[in-house]
């Protein structure tokens, strides 16, 4: 660079550099101007005006928009819409049954026969196309259940959609071919067992955790958790399905809650006082929203193991944690005892229909092998 | 050494482009699906609660009906523990709306709603009361609770009630999709000429909410006052219906009452281009609409007392009434 060269390009230097320093405080400000923007909390424009101390707000314009912490989408909604259907008209004044609760105090329906409509619950469901998972636990000589299992729910548990079956087991060769309906699938996980017919029943709060984030979030909507040792005998059908639900077990439906067999050590997670409680589930049947059942049986897995480090076992296992569960976290729909029934106990009046049914056993012969 | 500052400053210009206009998009994702990552978040668990045992052979009401078919609860005294539904309700710090009306001489009756409704609307959770009306300087002041917020938003009137009545579908869809769906969570439309004589609490707050008409919960099917012509939009052929719903106090979350206010008026404006008014009004929209679209919970005439009826032994509580009024005075 020579000095006439350099002089000359000096002077364009002067003028351009100027230019290119106000451009780049410019640009800088606009940046940390939409930064700063983006960042702040945002609040209704309001003119107060205070009268008789009241402030009285007049809506102006708002110029600013969203809050932080609320926005619903309006884009997209799922629109359900039934079509014309023709039923019996419902009477306010008729209940269709007064000799059951059929609502809780928190309005949790319990599904009794005779008090819904299936055929309305099966269009919303149907129009929502919703998956639903039925676990089962068949480990060591449980698997000889699979059978009966599930020819009985293929024939009553929720017909005309789509279903899931996942079925636990450490014998997954004994796994059965049983043939399916359209739209239903048998899917076998293979897991370990325990020596001890207690741990086999309490691992599966871990199990149905661990598996629900890793794979049933992806492909089913609702979570159903069974006993394996069962039948189907009678339709079981959308009724059942809300966020988070439980059944009355069978032996205790009119009992007093001082009677319930919650766990009654304080020592003990699952530990429910004796002036709480409203009713005693049954820890082979319940389920709910993947979300739900994923929090349910975390919140029971951890229990266990805290008890577990205490060297404490509950005194019904899960079904203890379930409960204790249960009186904490409300379910949204309980299942009345016509879903889980044992034809030993009789079949009382207030029993219209037997849904699902222990298959009898010896308890010897099959524990513990 | 100026194309180096040029390259520079370009990129500074670059950045500032992008900052300024990208950084709000990222920072707040619209429509994330639900998952892994939403089944970690903490939940929180009820308190300890001293309540008598519900038991299972002994429903508390066996002269109402308590559930409807599609499995919606169904609000009367006796059924509910409201201690239960608030610390439930409490869990989720939620916001509520109440969209009013008051037009022309229907002020006279903002003092005896937002009054009595300050006292017995949500006690103690957080209501936004929205207030419309043609003269806004006209409302009197009035001394609310600390978790109450009046808002008045001018309007205006229509020279027929018919059509102020119709037209609030349509001001409640815009004023949701523009301003409410940040503002409140539910949202429940009421008529200004009522007035509160006990609780309604968090039992309302549900998806979708209709409340069965006190002049018709007896009433077979056909005898329903739903419009019947089928050149209109709001018609329900014969052997149809579940109940009749009073248009008077209707709501649900911030989406359905959105849904629902958008495809009413749409009916509303369709039967106009038709030359054809239902037989009433928004009601018989209404009606249809959530016949097809079954309500999550409905509140029974506890909810909405006409003032003219009597007081029958199934009504145990009369919680909102209508206020007693010349009709042909005050619409016109």
């Amino acid at each position: 660079m020579n000095k006439d060269q350099g002089t000359r390009g000096w002077v364009k230097d002067c003028s351009t550099r100027r230019t290119l320093h106000v451009m780049g405080c410019t640009v800088v400000l606009c940046f940390s101007l939409g930064y700063f923007w983006s960042m702040s909390n945002y609040t209704w424009q309001e003119t107060p005006v205070k009268i008789f101390n009241t402030v009285r707000k007049i809506y102006s314009k708002p110029q600013i928009l969203r809050p932080p912490n609320r926005t619903h989408l309006l884009e997209n909604l799922l629109e359900i819409e039934l079509p014309r259907m023709i039923y019996a008209k419902p009477q306010v004044l008729k209940p269709p049954r007064n000799d059951v609760l059929m609502m809780t105090p928190w309005f949790a329906p319990i599904v009794w026969e005779g008090t819904y409509n299936l055929d309305i619950l099966n269009e919303q469901f149907r129009q929502r196309n919703v998956t639903v998972g039925l676990t089962v636990f068949a480990i060591k000589k449980y698997v000889v259940f699979l059978k009966t299992f599930l020819e009985t729910a293929e024939m009553y548990f929720m017909v005309g959609h789509k279903v899931n079956y996942y079925i636990f087991t450490d014998r997954p060769q004994e796994v059965p071919k049983v043939e399916l309906k359209e739209g239903r699938n048998v899917v076998v996980l293979q897991v370990q067992n325990y020596s001890r017919w207690q741990e086999i029943s309490m691992r599966r709060m871990e199990m149905i955790n661990h598996f629900s984030k890793k794979q049933f979030i992806n492909e089913v909507d609702y979570l159903v958790c069974v006993d394996v040792d069962m039948r189907f005998n009678d339709l079981v059908g959308v009724e059942i399905l809300s966020n988070l639900f439980g059944t009355l077990h069978p032996g205790f439906y009119g009992a007093e809650r001082q009677s319930f067999t919650y766990e009654r050590h304080p020592a003990s997670q699952a530990y429910v006082p004796h002036d709480e409680g409203d009713f005693y589930y049954a820890g082979g049947f319940f389920g709910g929203t993947i979300k739900e059942v994923y929090k349910l049986s975390k919140k029971c897995h951890e229990a266990i193991m805290v008890d577990k480090d205490k060297r404490i076992e509950a005194i019904w296992q899960e079904e203890s944690h379930l409960n204790k569960y249960f009186v904490y976290h409300k379910p949204t729909k309980i299942l009345s005892p016509e879903y889980v029934w044992d034809d030993n106990m009789g079949r009382p009046e207030i029993l219209r229909k037997r849904r699902f049914l222990a298959v009898p056993k010896n308890h010897a012969a099959i524990r513990n092998k | 050494m100026a194309i180096r500052k040029v390259h520079v400053l370009g990129l500074v210009l670059a950045a500032g482009v992008i900052g300024f206009l990208g950084i709000p998009r990222f920072r707040q994702p619209m429509g994330q699906p639900a998952g892994q990552a939403d089944l970690d978040e903490t939940f929180s668990v009820l308190p300890r609660l001293s309540y008598p045992q519900p038991f299972v052979d002994k429903p508390q009401r066996t002269d109402v009906l308590v559930m409807s078919p599609w499995l919606a609860p169904i609000m009367w005294e006796g059924t509910f523990n409201r201690d239960i539904l608030n610390a439930q309700y409490r869990q989720k710090s939620l916001v509520v709306g109440v969209a009013t009306f008051a037009i022309k001489k229907y002020i006279r009756f903002i003092q005896g709603f937002i009054g009595s409704a300050n006292k017995y609307f949500l006690s103690g959770h957080r209501v936004n009361f929205y207030l419309f009306t043609d003269h806004p300087e006209k409302v009197p002041a009035m001394e609310l609770a600390s978790e109450k917020h009046l808002f008045i938003i001018p309007v205006q009137n229509y020279s027929r009630w018919q059509d102020i009545s119709m037209n609030r579908m349509d001001i409640i869809s815009n004023y949701i999709r523009s301003r409410w769906r940040y503002e409140v969570d539910y949202l429940y439309s009421m008529d200004i000429d009522l007035q509160m004589f006990e609780h309604i609490g968090v039992e309302i707050v549900d998806t979708l909410v209709g409340t069965i008409s006190s002049w018709q919960y007896t009433k077979p099917r056909d005898s329903n006052s739903y419009e019947r012509r089928p050149e209109s939009q709001a018609a329900i052929p014969s052997g149809e219906g579940d109940f009749y719903y009073a248009a008077s106090f209707n709501g649900g979350s911030v989406s359905e009452v959105y849904k629902l206010t958008t495809a009413c008026f749409k009916g509303v404006t369709e039967d106009r281009a038709n030359g054809i008014e239902a037989k009433w009004h928004e009601e018989s929209h209404l009606n249809k609409y959530l016949l097809y679209h079954k309500p999550t919970r409905l509140l029974s005439p506890e909810y909405y007392w006409d003032e003219e009826l009597g007081q029958p032994p199934i009504v145990k509580v009369k919680r909102l009434s209508s206020v007693r009024k010349n009709l042909q005075e005050v619409r016109y």
